[in-house]
């Protein structure tokens, strides 16, 4: 916590009990993080749904967190969409509102009984999207400096015709957002949904380097790719309790 | 590019300003990175902020320098905080079941913020309106540190903000505030109280724990980000005299 403001120490243990500030790799916790990112149809969901079955049955307390989970921000988020009256700002503003009660609410709590917890999408998602559409990236990166670092973030990587493929076949029809058209790129939806996955994917590749992901390449087996992603996060459970914690001693400064 | 401001405002007793004084590259600027597919160079209208805490007066002094304004010929946006078409509902809601924890609370009103710069603010200013804002970013600052948020951290969201042609800030005292209150309708708020972050057993006790805090960390941005300092323990129509010319000074030097 910064000392900017003159409080009295019991104001300050009280606020530190409720809330600590705390930035981007401050964080400590028995816990552990591990998300997926990829591009859509990268089978990083699948991925993620095996690795939590294996966790559980090896007998760890496991936590699922959901992207846009929050049901406060969604509405507000559903209100924006369906009015198409979302810019590039507000769009990035409202996930990181949401993220950010996702991780007060769901991810500190578990982290600090000693789970395992996992995300489907993490900030990096943001970053891609969000600089996609024009946001700083500076600016984006700085909105999200009181997340949690992730233990290990798995990058899915995937050539971009082998994912439209997996996900135009499957995939009923194509929202405003999530195609991009709010970027203008093209006025047919798929068309624009096709252009916004490869801008999309350019930022996932310079982003790999910047916050170490770990790259898994999506285009082999999903048993393969599972083996490989138990085999990393099975070096990470050496301490990880199997039962909660209750009496951490966390973080005093 | 702007046109040049044609129909001078007219304040009386005052000389007619000369067109030369009129300073034909004013030009906006972000606080910091600023937002997406703005041209600074279109914005021709003016930024006006009135800060201060709750219950100090600022409304009242918005609604009377409002109608002064557009008599001298401007024409005038008035714009407060958590009113945006997309955010407002959400944050009353978010306040009324206490929801959100401080750092989400704090980046749902950076949304609201957003949405209001970005649909209300800029559109006028681009159209050569006066912009005459009820709370800025300061206020939104001041309660993200007063819950404990990493300063640098909320300034750096707000780098997303128009720096304002000028920011007066109703400068007041705790002992001042609670007879304002004590008089509303609504008496002493839990939010304008901080009840969410216990300072205090009760809601009075709170409230001037509260706002004291409130009030020093005000104090602390005067110099960081040039607030006009109006004394707002004056009378009404004191503090409006006072209001009046430092606009009518601001804008015949810059308009």
């Amino acid at each position: 916590m910064g000392s900017y403001h003159p409080t009295g120490l019991a104001l300050r243990c009280r606020l530190f009990i409720l809330f600590p500030m705390l930035m981007y790799g401050d964080h400590q916790f028995p816990g552990k993080l591990f998300i997926v990112e990829g591009i859509d149809g990268s089978g990083k969901s699948t991925q993620l749904s095996l690795l939590q079955q294996w966790l559980k049955r090896e007998g760890y307390m496991v936590f699922f967190s959901e992207w846009n989970s929050s049901p406060l921000v969604k509405e507000t988020t559903s209100r924006g969409k369906r009015k198409q009256m979302l810019t590039p700002t507000t769009f990035s503003l409202l996930h990181a509102t949401d993220l950010a009660d996702r991780i007060e609410r769901h991810i500190i709590p578990p982290l600090k009984a000693g789970a395992i917890v996992l995300a489907d999408r993490y900030i990096y998602t943001a970053f891609a999207r969000d600089t996609v559409r024009g946001v700083s990236p500076r600016w984006v990166r700085e909105l999200y400096n009181t997340a949690v670092k992730p233990t290990i973030a798995f990058y899915f990587r995937v050539p971009l015709d082998v994912s439209l493929k997996r996900i135009l076949s499957a995939r009923a029809g194509l929202k405003y957002y999530e195609a991009g058209m709010d970027l203008g790129l093209s006025d047919d939806i798929e068309e624009s949904f096709k252009v916004f996955q490869g801008m999309i994917r350019e930022k996932y590749e310079e982003m790999v380097d910047e916050f170490s992901l770990k790259v898994i390449d999506a285009t082999r087996s999903i048993e393969e790719q599972q083996n490989e992603v138990r085999a990393i996060v099975e070096r990470e459970l050496r301490d990880v309790p199997k039962r909660p914690i209750t009496n951490y001693d966390f973080r005093e400064d | 590019m702007c046109p040049n401001a044609r129909s001078p405002i007219t304040i009386s007793a005052r000389t007619e300003p000369s067109l030369e004084n009129r300073s034909n590259n004013h030009q906006f600027e972000f606080y910091g990175e600023g937002l997406p597919d703005v041209d600074l160079q279109e914005l021709c209208g003016r930024l006006i902020v009135i800060e201060g805490p709750d219950g100090v007066g600022r409304s009242t002094q918005v609604a009377m320098l409002k109608p002064w304004l557009e008599s001298n010929g401007h024409a005038v946006l008035d714009t407060g905080m958590t009113r945006s078409a997309l955010a407002g509902k959400g944050i009353k809601r978010a306040k009324a079941g206490i929801t959100l924890g401080p750092i989400s609370l704090s980046l749902f009103y950076a949304t609201d913020f957003a949405d209001r710069i970005e649909n209300e603010m800029i559109p006028a200013l681009r159209a050569g309106f006066i912009v005459l804002t009820d709370r800025y970013i300061y206020s939104l600052i001041a309660r993200a540190i007063v819950r404990g948020l990493d300063p640098r951290w909320i300034k750096s969201v707000y780098g997303l903000a128009l720096k304002p042609d000028a920011v007066f800030y109703m400068r007041t005292n705790v002992t001042e505030l609670i007879p304002r209150v004590l008089t509303s309708p609504t008496g002493f708020d839990y939010w304008e109280s901080g009840m969410d972050i216990h300072l205090g057993d009760d809601l009075f006790d709170s409230f001037v724990q509260y706002q004291t805090r409130m009030l020093s960390v005000f104090d602390s941005m005067i110099e960081e980000y040039g607030f006009g300092v109006i004394d707002a323990t004056q009378p009404i129509e004191v503090i409006y005299r006072n209001l009046q010319r430092r606009i009518g000074r601001l804008l015949r030097e810059n308009f």
